[in-house]
């Protein structure tokens, strides 16, 4: 009887589970892009939520039954976990969220695609239902909602806590930057793991789970930089995207001679990564120039903060994201933008989807607040902790006009491009910028940014500004319907949103360690006041209740339906194909042997073909040829000179007149 | 090479003797109509006007209200750039002689060294070939194969002595010709000082050759796999870098061979935020397309082969009219550079092997008028500047070559509107036995060509010397690209930071053989200060205490001076 259930439960747990990764039947998808309407968005939402599925009916069936003995279906649960999550701290982690049941009453639940009043009830670390009147167990503890917003967490797409700069770990860590995330309404990181060159892509992996698993209080998943692409990466690749749930791998095309790629490795690398079905992100600058402009800038004795705007100006970003598009297009993969700080590149990567071509646009919190303006601070602390590559754009319309296209779809995911450093770290290039580490704070302004900045202007509705947060980066990445969604079934990530209330940052009073605050002094409407993070409530009335190491790794699956539905009917596609013809046999020009020309290189334009280049042997021609320039060179040959007459006489192919 | 002498001798005595009157034209410059006549002496235009008063016994050209046109200026032909150590068909004879019966008075040539040669011999090599056999003026790019130290002093020379003042560098043909990004950047810093204008063959070459292998290994080996190897996003990508560079720069650009409708657009909107930049389409691609790539008729399909590719969009050619009326885009050169079919045929079993290179020289001007003037698209005057104006202004010819005016070569077109041919490879001057543009009809051609005051085509007929082309030198900074690149300006001054400075964990913690440092060489690092609180021990490598963040305060060394101004340290 016992076991029975348990098997039951299990199947069901795992099945529900596996749902909520991405290729089931059941969950939304999206058929004609991301903005377009969700099949289904406007059935069942409010009241009959429970029979959304026939699985859910079952499944809360079981659940039921089992609240008597909950050691028991604790138990079953978190085998079914382990199985798909395959993150042995999941299960010790799950244990901490037992206890906690909450409803969270009377407000607004706001989704990408609709708003509408329902209660929530959360059980261990999972929404279990949604709607008015709901039938809850005694004892629950009440979050009261009235009048504010109930919303998936927020969704950070680009952190880097752990990725060293010059030899130094930036100063807010995976436990202090998920702190900050929590306070802000972020309740998941996609964290990259910068893999130096010459490492392995599995170590510094594991290295970093081990350290965010240790130390984060948020569910965290990773991305990973690639800084030296080579074939041999292939084996690593792979078992990274089937096994451990890593599917967005990042390119650098800028550092150059450190990180940089070349165009060939680009194509090469993105024409792997749409085979194994990843997403393939750039850093898009154009690290050549850079390079050139910052030896010029130095030697005019520019060493400030100003000389890294100066020598990253926004045609080189615009350049390089634009190359970006045209190889991604080309080997039919597609690609995610990371840190979109200029309009050009934003225009560019919106020109790019009216032509239908797959890639995403992610602005980050400090372009869509801020102004490269303070890059020419007479304090040198200011405007070093602005430097960040590419930089803040010096022109003041850039954060609005970046608004407008994240409002109209242009751009899809906010994210915040965290990676601080003390200004002690930002000192090590006090004589010279290019050693300044790069990175600014934003991991916990994201949200109140995007509100105040898009939704309080009347540029964004609330589900749109649901949308570019959290939900969008939550399918762009495959961790949809888990994040990203207030549903039965998701993870209880809620954030209640108080779009009324203001905050002033500051440096004194925000969660992060690093002293300088980029955004010091400005003021956002819209404040996180409730976020839950696992079913947990881990801030409330300003104060934080995170514990270290709470935060789960989310593996993610390969082939997101967003981005590769398309991206597969595009491979689908009838190939190029070439023209049958005969064969051509009329005359073929003799070669001469190539000693007319010095260079080692082949002259040859495209890969060599050995075999065409032995022509027919021209019994007519002595075997003495001369080498070098020849006096009567500049005779021009007339090809009748030199056209053999097939043996077959002329043929149909050739019209020699 | 003493190349001045020899114009000397060749060219001004018989030019003496012509004494020319063109009456009852109306003369067409790039800025105005007016009916005139034109009187020339000596290969020049001595006067314009009406009831001139000249010396008798002169020869009188009845224009019959016809227009008279500054002759075409062709600036990009290569009619001596080998291919495997074949010449192209057509030589500064053919070539020239063609570009005569088109309209065409002068040509600019390519010069196309191979990696490892010297441009001045390469250089010196044209120049002679050309003082030998050409029948029109001309004058010479250089394109520079590959960038090092050598090639600048070259390059030097060349401007300063020679009197080149454009040169072309390759985004394509990787490991051959192709340069970084680095090195264009290099190259467009100094040739920018050297005020030349740099030409730029556009496209992405990586992207290509991966391509090509891709390509090549699906067993596509005809011609058809030359425009699926580099699709119109590679040329539009290149351009779009192009002229990145040359905005970084702050050096004019031009490219050669716009040949689609994307790449095009990036020049005009690069146009309209204010860059140098300079587009020139050729005639292939504003007369045809690319479908002919897909023929069954593999001698056709290969004749069309030409990098960039003519894009299978049959909207093309329309669309670069448009931009050409409109003057996003600024000169119309030929590109021509014909090979014979059994010359083509080397690349038969590897289309990648196909020598480049589409005739045009004779129909450049033709195409032009029947496409953009007789459609209404372009006035006469739009029509001058494109075929040879602008040419001029942009490679410092002007106003000797492009206008009729006094004291201007005596390179002057009268030109029928209404003439009608047919174009057919039996009948043109060219030597190749095929014509892609072979079986269209062209409206507007030249009725008679004067060349240095000597009337060189009539009724359809030539009448030429070879080598009495003399080279025309061009001077450096002409005035239309350069005039706009000034310096800009930079820089702030502050105190210098005297807050703590984090101290920096000696590197070497991962293995980089490059040098690790984003700066370059040039700039000296200061040594770090030594922090005599610091022991000399420390551990290499991931530390067990990596993840534990180190608050700045551990480390910060408070000045000597007290607190400075400068750092607002919470």
């Amino acid at each position: 009887m016992m076991s029975d259930r348990r098997s039951s439960q299990d199947d069901d747990c795992s099945s529900l589970l596996s749902r909520l990764g991405s290729d089931s039947p059941r969950p939304r998808m999206k058929y004609g892009g991301m903005f377009c309407s969700v099949e289904g968005a406007f059935e069942n939402k409010t009241l009959n939520f429970e029979s959304f599925s026939p699985q859910t009916q079952r499944r809360r069936a079981a659940r039921t039954r089992s609240d008597g003995n909950d050691g028991g279906a604790a138990g079953g649960r978190g085998e079914g976990q382990t199985m798909v999550f395959s993150s042995g701290h999941a299960r010790e982690n799950f244990g901490k969220r037992e206890g906690d049941r909450l409803i969270i009453k009377g407000g607004k639940v706001v989704n990408d695609d609709q708003s509408f009043y329902a209660d929530v009830y959360v059980e261990d670390g999972i929404i279990k239902q949604i709607g008015e009147n709901l039938i809850v167990p005694s004892g629950v503890k009440t979050v009261d909602a009235y009048g504010q917003l109930v919303i998936p967490g927020g969704v950070d797409a680009n952190t880097s806590l752990l990725a060293p700069q010059k030899g130094m770990n930036p100063t807010d860590d995976f436990y202090n930057g998920t702190r900050a995330a929590l306070s802000g309404g972020t309740t998941t990181i996609i964290d990259h793991v910068l893999v130096e060159p010459g490492t392995s892509l599995l170590t510094a992996f594991d290295q970093w789970k081990e350290t965010a698993e240790q130390r984060a209080c948020c569910d965290f998943s990773l991305h990973l930089d690639i800084t030296r692409w080579h074939d041999g990466l292939y084996e690593e690749l792979e078992s990274l995207i089937k096994d451990k749930g890593v599917n967005s791998f990042l390119f650098f095309m800028a550092y150059k001679d450190k990180y940089q790629s070349s165009d060939s490795q680009l194509y090469e690398a993105f024409g792997i990564l749409r085979d194994l079905g990843a997403i393939a992100q750039v850093h898009a600058e154009n690290g050549d120039i850079i390079d050139e402009e910052q030896k010029k800038l130095l030697c005019l004795g520019i060493t400030g903060p100003e000389g890294h705007v100066l020598s990253h100006p926004e045609e080189v970003e615009t350049e390089a994201v634009y190359r970006a598009i045209t190889i991604a297009k080309q080997a039919n993969c597609p690609l995610y933008v990371t840190k979109v700080m200029s309009k050009s590149a934003a225009d560019v990567i919106a020109k790019a989807r009216k032509k239908g071509i797959v890639v995403y646009g992610e602005p980050i919190t400090a372009s869509l607040a801020t102004d490269g303006s303070h890059y020419w601070s007479k304090d040198w602390a200011t405007a070093a902790a602005f430097v960040m590559s590419p930089p803040l754009n010096p022109d003041p319309s850039t954060p609005q006009y970046l608004i407008s296209l994240l409002a109209c779809g242009d751009l899809q995911v906010t994210s915040s491009a965290q990676a601080s450093f003390s200004t002690a770290q930002k000192a090590v290039g006090k004589d010279d910028f290019t050693l300044i580490p790069e990175g600014t704070n934003g991991i916990e302004e994201r949200m109140s940014v995007v509100w105040d900045r898009a939704v309080s202007t009347g540029k964004m509705d609330e589900n749109e500004f649901v949308a570019v947060t959290s939900t969008n980066a939550a399918k762009l990445f495959n961790i949809y319907p888990r994040k990203g969604r207030i549903a039965v079934g998701s993870d209880a990530d809620i954030v209640v949103w108080n779009p009324k209330e203001t905050r002033t940052v500051s440096a004194e009073t925000h969660n992060l360690t690093v002293e300088v605050n980029i955004f010091e002094g400005l003021e956002f409407r819209g404040v996180a006041t409730v976020v839950i993070c696992g079913g947990r409530v881990v801030f409330e009335d300003g104060k934080l209740n995170a514990n270290e190491g709470t935060g789960r790794f989310v593996a993610r699956k390969s082939f997101p339906d967003t981005v590769y539905k398309r991206i597969r009917a595009r491979s689908k596609m009838a190939e190029a194909r070439g023209v049958p013809r005969g064969n051509y046999d009329g005359p073929v020009h003799d070669v001469i042997g190539m000693t007319n020309s010095v260079p080692p290189t082949p002259t040859t334009r495209g890969p060599s073909c050995p075999k065409s280049l032995i022509a027919p042997r021209n019994l007519h021609r002595s075997g003495f040829t001369l080498s070098g320039a020849q006096v009567d060179d500049h005779i021009p040959r007339r090809s009748t000179q030199r056209i053999v007459a097939p043996p077959g006489g002329k043929s149909n192919i050739t019209s020699l007149s | 090479m003493s190349g001045t002498g020899y114009h000397s001798r060749n060219s001004i005595p018989h030019l003496t003797s012509e004494r020319l009157l063109i009456k009852g034209g109306r003369v067409v410059n790039d800025d105005q109509s007016v009916y005139a006549d034109v009187y020339i002496e000596d290969g020049l235009i001595k006067q314009v006007g009406e009831n001139l008063v000249v010396p008798g016994g002169v020869k009188v050209i009845e224009a019959n209200g016809l227009m008279v046109i500054p002759g075409g200026i062709d600036v990009n032909t290569c009619l001596m750039k080998p291919y495997l150590g074949t010449q192209p068909l057509d030589d500064f004879l053919q070539g020239t002689k063609a570009a005569l019966a088109g309209g065409t008075t002068m040509i600019i040539d390519h010069v196309t060294p191979e990696p490892g040669d010297s441009l001045l011999e390469a250089f010196e090599f044209w120049q002679e070939a050309a003082d030998k056999k050409a029948c029109c003026d001309y004058s010479l790019h250089v394109d520079i194969p590959q960038w090092n130290e050598t090639v600048k002093d070259e390059l030097e020379l060349l401007v300063h002595d020679k009197g080149i003042n454009s040169f072309q560098v390759y985004m394509a043909y990787k490991d051959v010709y192709q340069m970084s990004d680095s090195q264009l950047y290099e190259a467009f810093s100094f040739l920018k000082q050297l005020g030349a204008v740099v030409l730029v063959h556009a496209e992405n070459g990586d992207l290509i050759a991966q391509e090509q292998r891709k390509i090549l290994g699906m067993g596509i080996t005809g011609p058809e796999g030359h425009p699926l190897s580099r699709p119109e996003e590679l040329e539009a990508e290149a351009v779009f870098r192009a002229i990145t560079l040359g905005n970084r720069v702050n050096c004019p650009v031009y490219i050669t061979k716009v040949m689609s409708k994307s790449a095009a657009d990036t020049v005009a909107q690069a146009r309209r935020k204010g860059s140098v930049v300079f587009g020139e389409p050729i005639t292939a691609c504003l007369a045809t397309d690319g479908s002919h790539y897909w023929s069954k008729n593999w001698a056709k399909a290969a004749a069309h082969v030409t990098s960039p590719p003519l894009s299978p969009d049959p909207t093309t050619p329309d669309h670069l009219h448009t931009l050409l009326a409109c003057g996003d885009l600024q000169v119309v050169g030929s590109a021509h550079c014909t090979y014979s079919t059994s010359q083509k045929a080397i690349g038969k079993e590897d289309f990648t092997l196909i020598p480049e290179g589409t005739n045009g020289i004779e129909e450049r001007m033709g195409f032009v008028w029947d496409k953009a003037v007789a459609m209404g698209k372009m006035d006469e005057n739009q029509f001058v500047a494109v075929t040879s104006t602008n040419a001029a202004k942009i490679f410092n010819l002007y106003p000797r070559k492009g206008r009729i005016a006094v004291g201007s070569d005596a390179d002057v077109v009268i030109w029928d509107p209404d003439s009608v041919k047919t174009i057919t490879g039996k009948l043109q001057q060219s030597a190749a036995e095929f014509n892609i543009f072979e079986g269209m009809e062209c409206r507007g051609g030249p009725a008679l060509v004067l060349s240095q005051g000597r009337v060189v085509y009539e009724d359809g007929k030539l009448q030429v010397q070879q080598g009495t082309g003399r080279f025309i030198p061009r001077k450096h900074f002409p005035d239309l690209p350069y005039q706009r690149v000034k310096f800009r300006n930079q820089g702030v001054t502050r105190g210098m930071y005297d807050g703590p400075v984090h101290d920096v964990v000696p590197t070497p913690k991962y293995i980089t053989p490059s040098p690790s440092a984003k700066s370059s060489p040039t700039s000296h690092q200061p040594p770090p200060i030594r922090n005599l609180h610091q022991s000399n021990f420390s551990l290499s490598g991931a530390q067990m205490d990596d993840n534990i963040p180190r608050r700045s305060g551990h480390r910060i060394v408070a000045p000597p001076g007290g607190r400075s101004n400068i750092t607002s340290l919470g």
